[in-house]
């Protein structure tokens, strides 16, 4: 299948390498990136690859679109602060490095009942179930202001009990390798759980939950079981999230923070194991650096979103993998011209793009005060006609030459995809022969 | 509660379910012939608002009524045409997620175009203030009386008024409601629609363009939701959390109904429209309720933070506490056809 140029070594230890690698970058990021903010933003990366591999139990293996996802990682975090100040509060021994399991437990008991009521369906009964109990959970916390803290959230301080080998968990990087620790032995046992009889049946049931039936095993508790898993793993993410801000309001259970970890797995790739973890790192980025650099950074996102479903499904990881295949067998020469190609229509028309929203956004923002704006390192007037005129006319023409050159990739894409299966096929009768 | 106040907010619900038949019918006829999940359904009706507000300022309300649905529907057709009907070939997971990701372009397009801040979209003029007045006078009885009643007169009686707006948003979603069923029922396209529901396949070989049908559906769809917008962006706020608010609601309607079926889906918008709004209007708890029945709780028992809040507090939780009983005793909701 491979090209001729992998070492038999490499081929042989592929599992073993890739994840030695995934943790010598977990262990080496922060000597890499030193500043205070790279620290924070590397532990919400943490954070957010064990919630988004989490997701992708049900997503990715078991084929269930979850829209409320956050109550689990979010009443990890509730449970992780109140054990916190109980640990604070002496009545509770235990060292706060181990309080993000206490977090995973509870996500795991809730999730006894709700996946109990959102596993009897699936498809797309499954997603409206699994969004109603999310609001359900969310507009219960307003509710219970003992539990759930009311508007202000419940606060904690990690700096708190035991200090085993003298870690106090008070600086940044010492929570980040605590993150980092618990981000490499979830992303191992999450891998290990695809490997498992359960795990297994939860991607027959995905493809086939007839036969499943069939066969004898029921899809519902399959379903069942793997959303429990799914949501214990979701809470350790809560717990550390709670631990890493030391607060935790009622938004952490919403459906804003559903969405984006839904949003951020597909972007990742949820058909391959490692897709969500692209994911994640895209979505405290996006979240953390992108907000910075553009006001309608959600509106690209939506943008960029609709784009992958429609035109790349498998996401990132898909791309990289595809992409891949095709050097692995020599032939990513014909296709440098066209991707060349639509490179150079998608820049001017997504740079025209931009410049329309931005002043569109600052029409909007400060329609007080004058309407000049740097935009790009140009001095724009919004009040005049010739800068809308000029990006609608380069948006309108960017996007023709980039239809064309599509159309003119997917011709090329298509022609390498058919050499390969060509050659496949006669590597096949060669064998066969 | 009083007898006149009761059968206002009867009404009240009543009109606001309708309102709800408004989006679930669209989204349920969508979902029971083409499969797909509509999470931007609740987007169309918040363009149709804003879209609404925009127009009704420069060409009145009632040009907006018609122009205004018309417009989304236009958009509805376009979202199928060029991006679902592309979308088809990777599944129905793929379908869904590409409405989601339309669901969030749409809410920031809204911020971007007319800010974030609520518009203001008021009623017509003849919309403007009570249709009726319940009227209770002492030693005559209860009595409507059309329009506003006179100052003097409740001075000494009590007045009840129904506002315009509510009884038209009633009237707009039972004439839509009558015109659905006629489209359904008497005319060749519906009958195609019907066909198409239970057999696409034998339906295309008939000779009858599906994925065409699939275009006019979608947009009928947008269209009637746009026409909830309209209606009730005036009649309630006008504001980027609209769609937010309201989406769920109208997804819990669907279920509760029996995913794709008309009848269903009607029934549970009457039914999550008149809990709702009786909820908010009764401000007694399970405390109460238990203190009643002889067996008081202390306020130092867990069991009272499950019984403390009041009715009225948990109205907006009480639609997704009817899914989950549902869900319990009829997976597949309350007149659905078939399971999963």
């Amino acid at each position: 299948m491979r090209g001729g140029t992998t070492p038999p070594w490499v081929a042989r230890h592929r599992q073993g390498l890739a994840w030695g690698g995934f943790a010598l970058m977990l262990g080496l990021a922060p000597l890499l990136f030193r500043s205070g903010l790279a620290h924070a933003v590397l532990t919400q990366i943490g954070v957010a690859i064990i919630a988004c591999l989490a997701f992708n139990i049900l997503l990715g293996q078991g084929g269930l679109l979850s829209f409320g996802h956050a109550v689990y990682s979010g009443l990890g975090g509730f449970l992780t602060l109140h054990a916190l100040n109980a640990v604070a509060a002496g009545r509770l021994a235990l060292p706060v490095s181990l309080l993000p399991l206490l977090g995973g437990a509870a996500g795991l008991v809730l999730a006894l009942p709700l996946g109990y009521l959102s596993t009897r369906r699936g498809g797309t009964a499954f997603a409206m179930i699994t969004l109603g109990l999310g609001e359900l959970v969310w507009a219960l916390a307003p509710m219970l202001p003992e539990f759930f803290g009311g508007e202000g959230g419940v606060a904690g301080n990690r700096v708190v009990g035991a200090q085993p080998l003298g870690v106090s968990l008070g600086p940044q990087r010492e929570l980040y390798y605590l993150v980092a620790g618990y981000a490499l032995g979830c992303s191992a046992l999450m891998h290990a759980f695809t490997r498992t009889p359960l795990g297994r049946m939860l991607e027959a049931a995905r493809e086939q939950p007839g036969r499943v039936g069939f066969v004898g095993y029921d899809v519902r508790q399959v379903r069942w079981l793997a959303f429990m898993v799914s949501a214990f793993f979701m809470g350790v993410a809560g717990g550390l999230a709670a631990l890493d801000f030391e607060r935790v309001t009622a938004d952490a259970l919403g459906t804003l923070r559903s969405g984006n970890l839904l949003l951020f797995t597909v972007l990742g790739g949820s058909a391959v194991f490692f897709g969500p973890i692209i994911g994640a790192v895209l979505m405290v980025v996006a979240s953390v650096l992108l907000s910075e650099l553009a006001h309608a950074w959600l509106l690209y996102l939506g943008l960029v979103f609709m784009a992958m479903v429609m035109y790349a499904p498998g996401g990132v990881a898909g791309l990289l993998l595809a992409n891949l295949r095709v050097a692995a067998h020599g032939l990513f020469r014909p296709l440098l011209r066209p991707y060349a190609g639509m490179l150079l229509a998608a820049l001017p028309a997504s740079a025209a793009l931009a410049l329309l929203l931005e002043m569109t956004y600052l029409r909007q923002a400060d329609s007080g005060r004058a309407g000049r704006v740097q935009i790009l390192g140009l001095a724009l007037d919004t009040r005049q006609l010739a800068p809308w005129l000029i990006g609608t006319v380069v948006l309108l023409a960017g996007a023709a030459l980039f239809e064309v050159a599509r159309r003119r990739f997917a011709r090329a894409w298509s022609a390498v995809q058919h050499e390969i299966a060509a050659r496949q096929a006669a590597t096949r009768r060669e064998g066969a022969a | 509660m009083t007898a006149e106040a009761s059968i206002v907010t009867l009404l009240n619900g009543l009109s606001y379910g309708l309102l709800l038949f408004m989006l679930s019918a669209g989204l349920t006829l969508v979902f029971g012939l083409m499969g797909v999940l509509n999470f931007a359904h609740a987007s169309f009706y918040m363009l149709g608002a804003y879209l609404g507000c925009s127009v009704a300022r420069g060409a009145g309300f009632w040009l907006a009524l018609v122009v205004v649905p018309l417009l989304v529907a236009l958009l509805g057709a376009l979202f199928e045409q060029q991006v679902l009907r592309r979308t088809r070939r990777f599944g129905a997971a793929a379908e869904l997620l590409v409405t989601f990701g339309l669901a969030i372009v749409v809410l920031e397009f809204v911020q971007l175009a007319w800010g974030r801040s609520v518009q203001d979209f008021p009623p017509p003029a003849l919309l403007q203030g009570p249709a009726f007045t319940l009227v209770d006078a002492a030693g005559e009885g209860l009595w409507l009386k059309p329009g506003a009643a006179p100052q003097a007169l409740c001075a000494t009686a009590s007045c009840t008024p129904f506002p315009a707006t509510r009884a038209f948003m009633a009237l707009v979603a039972l004439l839509m409601l009558l015109l659905l069923w006629l489209l359904a029922t008497r005319t060749r396209a519906g009958l195609v629609i019907q066909a198409a529901l239970t057999h696409p396949q034998m339906v295309q070989a008939l000779g009858h363009d599906v994925p065409r049908t699939f275009t006019w559906v979608f947009a009928l769809g947008c269209g009637l939701a746009g026409l909830a917008g309209v209606v009730g962006g005036s009649t309630f706020v006008t504001e980027p959390a609209m769609a937010a608010a309201l989406g769920p609601i109208v997804f819990v309607v669907v279920v509760v109904g029996g995913l794709g079926s008309l009848t269903g889906a009607f029934v549970a918008s009457i039914l999550i429209g008149l809990v709702q709004t009786l909820a908010v209007g009764i401000d007694a708890s399970l405390a109460d309720l238990t203190e009643a029945a002889g067996w008081a709780v202390a306020p130092q028992s867990p069991a009272w933070l499950l019984l403390r809040p009041k009715l009225s507090q948990v109205a907006p939780i009480l639609p997704y506490l009817l899914l989950v009983a549902v869900l319990v005793v009829r997976p597949r909701g309350l007149l659905g056809r078939r399971e999963g």
